[in-house]
């Protein structure tokens, strides 16, 4: 079941860099890392690539195949013909170290920004009581294993770098919404949503949803009741006039 | 470099403003093999062709009344002007204004600013992005923070307005149930497609992701609200398929206006099952 | 000098998983200056591989779970050969740490009454594992992370430490390490330095450990004058994955098993009936009837034999694989599918049904899985104090995987998420009150820093030698087929010799390219540590004659009562790794009594 496959893989770093070609032996079973692998024993022990759970846990192996953004190590080989050439390179958005490794610094700083989790104080025997029900919708946020592909995808930072500055990106905007569902956070989120995380730049395009490795649903489930709960507070009049006469909407 | 702890000297990091964003060479607008262009293709032909068929049938005019029943394109008919008997008719405007015009923008607007539609005339029209990790051709982006695109945000209100021409359509299939005398107890193929007409809108309008919000999306704790946690619960089910029913119910609309259109300009006979 | 860059601190944490989060948590906090240093990305820490919950008996299912019950479950578990102190603190104080993590925003599956849910698991008496779905290590993690992130410690991410500086007095005065990404070298110096760098799994073949897990702990702490304890527990978790190959040994959570799964064999047998101790007889069902009422009524029925501890499961499973009884790839069957509906299963079981659909294209709620043995954990380790988690050596601390004695001779499913906790924040505390006692007396030799650099270099200066990943795979070969689930003396002693003429070719060898990202570069220095780490196996391998826990030996296949009293001790000295036997410390009478009140 072995045959020989041909990869186009991205070498280089920050100066420049270009596809090379590489002729690699491939087994039954295998994902695209475990080429890669191949590649780094065998062939280019220098080739630079990011890993760790190989298990589609950790979010570490994140790269382009075949132009699209996914995790190395759940890209099985079976998905393409033997005579297909496969082009693997780094995530576009952000900037390259090496061959296929990305500075995903961007991501860390947008995460140092979001304010932190404050908790309602606990109940008087020491615990804090949440239902099934109300924890759900958070819970699905916090699957999030942090392979930013969703980042690498949105084109308002992939084809703008301008936008980093002002655009925290669709991970940071499922993790507002975490939050702001939370059922124990006693912070109101919404402002700094749209202010300081830039949730106005989503179009809603749903690049996100469908490379989330997870199967998170960011735009549905996350960003747009957040932007819903923006216009609570900042496009419905009603409200607005409720929140001038100190009458907060009920949540 | 990739810390969240202060750099030390002699580290030097590339620079991240445009242009030298530090970002791998590569020069192809995307690498995608698959036929991306495919999806923005389709939805384009289709919006296309609903937006043509629809303003030429809302400036006809005409043939938007077949007794028992009244073109979806034309309900409310707000004008006495409007053939037939119809409803409210709370004014009389000029004759040269076709009805339509009162009321077009109430379903113009809540598809327009449809989450759903969004994401597809942004894809398909703007190109922005054409597809998933394909480059977009705009120099800047600005999203929809700004004025006219920051008005995206109104959506809800005309899913309110939504709703109550949803209930006028409904009605407008109830009294499809009589006969040309104004009996009850008709049925016709132009009842059903009525009928399933403004079903689909129905669906179309409560998976609205703004409803979704405002039926129990936007509380905190569902165990407090059992009734509204259900609610949500229920259009949360109709929101995943909220595409599907834009598409159906947008078509379904076309062929309910196709179908008056075609009884009052004599091209076909109605079915009358009883 | 060496061109470096030089950070002040007062505790420098080694590792960013569980235990080192919750050490940098404790410290900062304490109000330490304080660093940490990991491998990888923030968040990608070998815990996020911890499926099935988090030990702590909150008693929010069972109110007759305690600690004492814990404690007990725990010394049982890991056949009384635990250090009782370290496994009574654990089960004082899991509950709390468990407790915390939802005042920073962990969101746990919850009962009825809106209490952290709590699952079954192998050797625990009560569903005692505070869990979300089957991705509890990565909600720790997580929770962990943003509290990290929040409280503004320094991380230094894709950064590996490769030597541990000491005074002249023998005391820690800092870290050497250098920059992955740049290959820069980068020097901390503190008094106290934590290390939280987790386990060895990557000396194996077949292991459900990231690359990461190459022993660099354990290396650095002998090195710097410290003693490991017990290394030769190593835990064999019963079920990795088998097929695909290229997936071979990534875990199967054991939460399949607490949630109905069974183990067959290839003519459909639960043989695990056939496999149970005379020690655990008492607590363990007897006919499948039985068995399978015990999910819905624990209270008149015993446990299945499929919850056993971990290293009965796997050895049962490694005889039905060589009596020729195991499945197509080499496994035997883990059954979910028939007992369970498909909904079921992927409500609680999330991430395996993914795991398995995308890896193995197996749908696990239709057909059964094929399931081995996988290297998955460590029981021995840098040899600490239980209270304050401090080693031999002044100033060096070490908590989680790569701390010994906890867990005894085996591991207990879900124990190790609350060690992680309990002894992460004590060794965060107790690093802090060190540095606050050494003051600002750290002074690092700068012919030690010169030295470290130099060693780091030398794998460049070499040109012709062998590629370090054909190193890598011949240690892995020989571990686990020499050092594995079965052990003898003469296959032992084969190992020892092989790991000596591995020693020389990784003296020898050489890599290409530069000092930017260069993998080869990193697994040139992770080698040496593998090499030492594995020495130390087989060493102790070597001196325990008996069988116990995670150590099996087929010339010695029964548990002796002389060697329960005895800890097998590694220290490095001038002819290399020396062994030496310790005696265990007496129980006070009070802990003893629980094992005759709790049967």
């Amino acid at each position: 079941m072995t045959y020989d496959a041909t990869f186009r893989v991205w070498r280089g770093d920050a100066s420049g860099g270009d596809l090379q070609t590489y002729t690699v032996p491939v087994n039954e079973g295998e994902v695209v890392l475990d080429v890669i692998h191949r590649l780094q024993a065998t062939q280019a022990g220098d080739l630079a690539v990011r890993w760790n759970c190989k298990a589609g846990k950790c979010g570490s192996c994140s790269a382009e195949v075949n132009g699209r953004p996914r995790l190395m190590c759940l890209t099985r080989m079976s998905t393409f013909a033997e005579d297909e050439t496969v082009t693997v390179t780094p995530m576009r958005t952000f900037p390259v170290i090496r061959d296929l490794v990305t500075d995903v610094s961007f991501n860390y700083a947008k995460a140092a920004q979001v304010p932190a989790f404050v908790p309602r104080p606990r109940d008087e025997d020491g615990n804090h009581r949440m239902q099934q029900v109300d924890v759900e919708r958070s819970q699905e946020f916090r699957k999030c294993i942090e392979c930013f592909l969703c980042q690498d995808t949105c084109h308002v930072v992939r084809d703008h770098e301008e936008n980093k500055q002002v655009f925290a990106g669709p991970r940071f905007l499922i993790r507002l919404a975490e939050l702001d569902m939370h059922p124990l956070d006693a912070q109101d989120r919404r402002a700094a949503a749209q202010e300081e995380f830039g949730l106005g730049y989503c179009n809603i395009t749903k690049c996100c949803t469908e490379v989330c490795p997870e199967g998170i649903h960011l735009t549905d489930n996350g960003i747009i009741p957040l932007k819903e709960r923006v216009v609570d507070r900042r496009y419905d009049p009603l409200t607005w006039l409720g929140s001038k006469i100190g009458r907060r909407p009920g949540r | 470099m990739t810390t969240t702890a202060p750099r030390g000297a002699g580290t030097a990091a590339p620079g991240r403003g445009t242009g030298d964003s530090g970002r791998a060479a590569i020069a192809a607008r995307t690498l995608r093999t698959d036929r991306w262009w495919v999806q923005p293709l389709i939805t384009a032909v289709a919006l296309v062709a609903f937006v043509v068929y629809a303003t030429f049938r809302a400036f006809q005019n005409a043939y938007y009344f077949a007794e028992p029943y009244i073109s979806p394109f034309y309900s409310p008919c707000l004008s006495t002007r409007c053939e037939g008997d119809t409803f409210p008719e709370l004014f009389t405007g000029p004759t040269w204004i076709s009805p339509a015009i009162y009321i077009l923008v109430f379903p113009l607007g809540i598809r327009l600013t449809c989450y759903y539609y969004r994401k597809a005339y942004y894809r398909s029209f703007w190109l922005s992005p054409p597809a998933c990790a394909v480059a977009e051709p705009h120099r800047g982006y600005s999203g929809e923070t700004r004025f006219p695109l920051v008005f995206q945000n109104v959506h809800r209100y005309f899913l309110y307005a939504a709703l109550v021409i949803n209930v006028v359509l409904f009605y407008d299939a109830v009294l499809a149930f009589r006969d040309e005398t104004g009996a009850w107890g008709h049925m016709g193929l132009g009842t059903l497609v009525l009928l399933v007409n403004a079903v689909l809108l129905f669906l179309y309008s409560l998976s609205c992701h703004s409803c979704r919000h405002i039926v129990g999306g936007r509380l905190n704790h569902f165990s407090r609200h059992p009734v509204r946690y259900r609610f949500w619960t229920f259009v949360s089910r109709l929101n995943a398929r909220h595409m599907q029913y834009a598409w159906v119910s947008m078509f379904s609309v076309a062929l309910a206006d196709l179908y008056v259109f075609l009884l009052a300009a004599d091209v076909i006979v109605d079915v009358r099952f009883f | 000098m060496v061109e470096l860059e030089r950070h002040d601190y007062d505790v420098v944490v080694v590792g960013a998983g569980g235990a080192g989060l919750r050490a940098a948590i404790e410290a900062h906090e304490a109000g330490a200056r304080t660093a940490v240093v990991c491998k990888s990305l923030l968040g990608k820490a070998h815990t996020v591989m911890a499926e099935g919950g988090i030990a702590a008996a909150m008693g929010n299912l069972y109110p007759e779970d305690n600690w004492r019950v814990h404690f007990r479950d725990t010394m049982r578990g890991g056949k009384m050969l635990n250090s009782w102190r370290m496994a009574q603190l654990h089960a004082q104080e899991a509950p709390e740490r468990v407790s915390e993590l939802e005042d920073w925003g962990a969101l746990f599956d919850r009962t009825a009454d809106g209490l952290i849910s709590q699952r079954d698991f192998g050797g625990h008496r009560y569903a005692r594992l505070a869990h979300v779905g089957d991705r509890t290590g990565l909600e720790l993690i997580r929770t962990l992370q943003q509290r990290t992130v929040a409280l503004g410690v320094d991380v230094y991410m894709e950064c590996t430490v490769t030597r541990l500086l000491t005074d002249d007095e023998g005391a820690i005065s800092g870290a050497f390490g250098y920059w992955r990404e740049s290959g820069r070298f980068v020097l901390w110096q503190a008094p106290s330095v934590v290390l939280a760098t987790g386990g060895i799994g990557k000396t194996y073949k077949v292991t459900s450990n990231s690359w990461e897990y190459t022993g660099d702990g354990h290396s650095l702490a002998l090195q710097a004058g410290a003693s490991l304890v017990n290394m030769e527990f190593v835990q064999f978790h019963p079920t990795g994955m088998v097929w695909p190959p290229s997936v071979r040994g990534i875990l199967v959570t054991e939460s399949v098993r607490g949630d109905g799964g069974i183990l067959t064999n290839s003519a459909g047998n639960r043989f695990m009936f056939d496999y149970i101790p005379d020690f655990f007889r008492k607590e363990t069902a007897e006919t499948e009837d039985e068995a399978d009422r015990w999910y819905t009524d624990k209270k008149n029925n015993r446990r299945p034999p499929e919850l056993l501890p971990r290293d009965e499961v796997a050895r049962a499973i490694n005889s039905e694989v060589k009596a020729g009884r195991g499945s197509p790839h080499g496994g035997v069957f883990l059954d979910i599918a028939s007992r369970r509906p498909a909904e079921y299963v992927r409500k609680r079981l999330p991430s395996m049904y993914h795991q398995f659909k995308e890896l193995a294209d197996v749908d696990i709620t239709a057909e059964p899985m094929e399931v081995g043995p996988t290297c998955h954990y460590v029981m021995g380790g840098v040899e600490v104090d239980p209270d304050t988690a401090a080693s031999r050596v002044p100033g060096l601390f070490a908590a989680g995987e790569v701390a010994g004695g906890m867990h005894g001779s085996n591991r207990l499913g879900g124990n190790s998420l609350s060690d992680l906790l309990v002894f992460g924040r004590r060794a965060g505390l107790a690093a802090r009150e060190h540095a606050a006692r050494a003051g600002a007396r750290v002074r690092v030799p700068e012919d030690a820093v010169a030295d470290a650099a130099r060693a780091a270099l030398a794998p460049f200066d070499r040109e012709g030698g062998e590629n370090p990943y054909a190193v890598q795979h011949d240690l892995q070969e020989t571990m686990h087929d020499l050092v594995g689930i079965i052990r003898t003396r003469t296959e032992m002693e084969q190992a020892l010799e092989r790991i000596a003429e591995l020693k020389k070719r990784v003296a020898d060898l050489s890599v290409e390219g530069h000092r930017q990202y260069n993998p080869g570069w990193h697994l040139a220095l992770d080698l040496p540590h593998m090499l030492l780490v594995s020495e130390c196996i087989a060493r102790s391998a070597l001196e325990r004659e008996e069988s116990r826990g995670g150590h099996t030996r087929d010339d010695f296949p029964a548990a002796d009562p002389e060697w329960a009293k005895v800890n097998v001790l590694c220290a490095l000295g001038p002819d290399g790794v020396g062994i030496a036997r310790e005696p265990l410390p007496q129980m006070p009478p009070e802990l003893a009594e629980i094992f005759e009140e709790i049967s």
